[in-house]
């Protein structure tokens, strides 16, 4: 495990500095000709790649801890509904017309907050885990139908190419602002979720078991609702949605562990890191005619990879 | 673990139409068994001694502390509970499975661990002795088979050295060997001083290897003793329906069913 953690520490460690040199205009270290390099890199690059490690790691760990949670290797942090509601705050901020500085992240932390507060109201009360998870996919279908709604009444066709065009996802263009909005609140939901591990160890037993191990189901849903809640909805609010990170990232993970759930948390959330600062600088670097926005491309590469995920699943159960 | 008895005691207990005021008084040393039809409301009354039940009226008591008073952590470090479901969600090694019983002692996050690694492994070690899984130990939980894993589960519970096992159909689905070989290692923990209450559908079982047997039917106590008072064949009339006769000697006895379809009043 800790071999494990070690090991995603030093890509990460190589894979940072090298991502700060990769893009449109290459740097090289050595010959330090190219104009505007200290502009490129402080206010450009290394932004664009601790928001990467930032919301990586967020997401990462959040589908860990959301696997855990629903004892169910396909679920993914989208399935709360909580990236979806904050979308919608975003893509209600665009359609106002109020989305400049920082009214659009603000909305969609709002959206993200909102459903948050949603699921606990509907499935608080029992702590129970279905209740929850049908509260969440009828929040993120209601976000959903909402948002669709918002584009076929967008007042002008600028506003609704604006709409589409960031619920795509990316990180370019993204400033330090993006850095400090997400960095804390990752960072919070990093701590509840780390919080919530070791009830997430004793639910591998099933909720029965759970409480008697002394789990309280209530305060693991708060954990897991604060946890889940805050990283996504940090990660939506400045970068739109990002998907497939949260299951992917915890399947590539989990064979090195001992697959107790706490155990996969933090190789997680590096992995996550490292993940999706690569996938950026692939995106930055290859030769398309427009960046390929980041959503997008893990989408083409998440999809064929749950798709793999349920056969060899269907191969296990058959 | 102090060598004094410990008493689990319900009182007065109400849990809707499954459990109608039910009051018992159960022993550590002894192996108690919960038996009755379906729906008899054995399940439930287990949940409520172990404390995750929450009941309608009545209160069990755990030497005289009421369960829902105590911190969630002490009543899980003093009750082992294994559920019916053989659930473990993810594939992990058996040793790693029967480590999870130890969470009780580890502490809510932020405070301090309750026990330290050293003890933690021990009784990791002890559990996986008692339920002889010494060669499976690095094993996975998918390739076991429905006995080893059964075992497994037990050890599980064990690991957290807990005073009392309370078990829901532990034998669901075992054969007869497996199913002899777990009901042994239970009455050893019975004998080292833990209170074993096990839920079974088997009443051969139950009059064989219990110490004393709780029939429940219709969410009432219908009958409570050794198992020979308990279970007799009247008993079994009323409460299952069915007429059957006992064989054998004690410990070896078998239910012949003679007769069913008795119709009920």
């Amino acid at each position: 495990m800790t071999r494990l953690v070690a090991l995603l520490l030093a890509l990460l460690a190589l894979a940072l500095p090298l991502s700060l040199l990769a893009g449109r205009v290459w740097i090289d270290p050595f010959d330090p000709q190219v104009r505007n390099a200290a502009v490129i890199l402080t206010e450009l690059r290394l932004p664009r790649a601790l928001l990467a490690l930032i919301l990586g790691a967020g997401l990462g760990a959040a589908g860990a801890a959301m696997q855990g949670y629903l004892r169910n290797p396909l679920a993914d942090p989208g399935l709360f509904g909580v990236a979806p509601a904050a979308a919608l705050g975003a893509v209600l901020s665009i359609f106002f017309g109020i989305s400049a500085g920082w009214a659009l992240p603000l909305f969609a932390l709002i959206g993200a907050g909102g459903a948050m507060a949603l699921l606990g109201l509907i499935a608080g009360r029992e702590g129970g885990i279905a209740l929850f998870t049908l509260a969440g996919m009828m929040i993120a279908s209601l976000a959903g139908a909402l948002m669709t709604l918002a584009i076929s009444l967008a007042p002008t066709p600028f506003a609704m190419s604006e709409i589409v065009t960031w619920l795509m996802g990316a990180l370019a263009d993204r400033s330090w602002r993006e850095v400090w909005i997400a960095g804390p609140l990752t960072l919070a939901g990093l701590g509840f979720l780390a919080l919530a591990a070791r009830g997430l160890d004793a639910l591998t037993l099933g909720e029965a078991a759970a409480r008697s191990l002394g789990l309280e189901p209530r305060q693991m849903q708060a954990l897991i609702i604060l946890g889940i809640g805050l990283t996504v909805g940090a990660s939506v609010a400045v970068a739109g949605i990002i998907g497939f990170v949260g299951l992917m990232v915890p399947h590539l993970v989990r064979p090195f562990t001992d697959r107790r759930p706490s155990s996969l948390l933090l190789p997680s959330a590096l992995a996550g890191a490292l993940l999706l600062l690569v996938a950026d600088c692939l995106c930055r670097i290859l030769p398309t005619v427009g960046e390929l926005r980041l959503g997008i491309a893990l989408s083409l590469v998440g999809a064929p990879f749950f798709l793999h995920l349920l056969l060899r699943l269907r191969k296990g159960l058959a | 673990m102090t060598l004094e008895a410990g008493i689990l005691e319900a009182r007065g207990l109400f849990m809707g139409r499954r459990l109608m005021n039910f009051s018992a008084v159960l022993r550590t040393g002894e192996v108690t068994a919960i038996c009755g039809p379906n729906g008899a409301g054995k399940s439930t009354l287990l949940g409520c001694l172990a404390g995750l039940q929450p009941c309608s009226a009545g209160v069990v008591r755990l030497d005289g502390d009421p369960l829902p008073a105590l911190p969630p952590r002490v009543r899980a470090r003093a009750l082992g509970y294994l559920p019916q479901s053989p659930e473990v969600a993810w594939d992990m090694t058996v040793e790693v499975l029967v480590g999870l019983g130890r969470l009780p002692w580890r502490g809510a996050p932020l405070h301090r661990s309750h026990a330290s690694e050293a003890e933690n492994a021990a009784a990791v070690e002890e559990a996986i002795a008692a339920m002889d899984l010494a060669d499976l130990r690095r094993r996975p939980v998918s390739r076991l088979s429905g006995g080893e894993r059964a075992r497994a589960l037990v050890a599980r519970v064990l690991a957290g050295r807990p005073r009392w096992l309370l078990a829901d159909e532990p034998l669901a689905n075992l054969d007869l060997a497996h199913a002899a070989t777990l009901v042994a290692r239970l009455r050893e923990q019975a004998r080292a001083g833990a209170g074993v209450v096990l839920v079974l559908h088997d009443l051969a079982t139950a009059m064989n290897h219990a110490d004393r047997v709780l029939v429940l039917h219709g969410g009432k106590l219908a009958a409570d003793g050794p198992p020979a008072t308990a279970l007799r064949e009247d008993t079994i009339a009323r409460v299952w329906g069915v007429q059957g006769r006992w064989l054998g000697e004690r410990s070896e006895m078998a239910l012949s069913v003679t007769g069913q379809g008795l119709t009920r009043l």
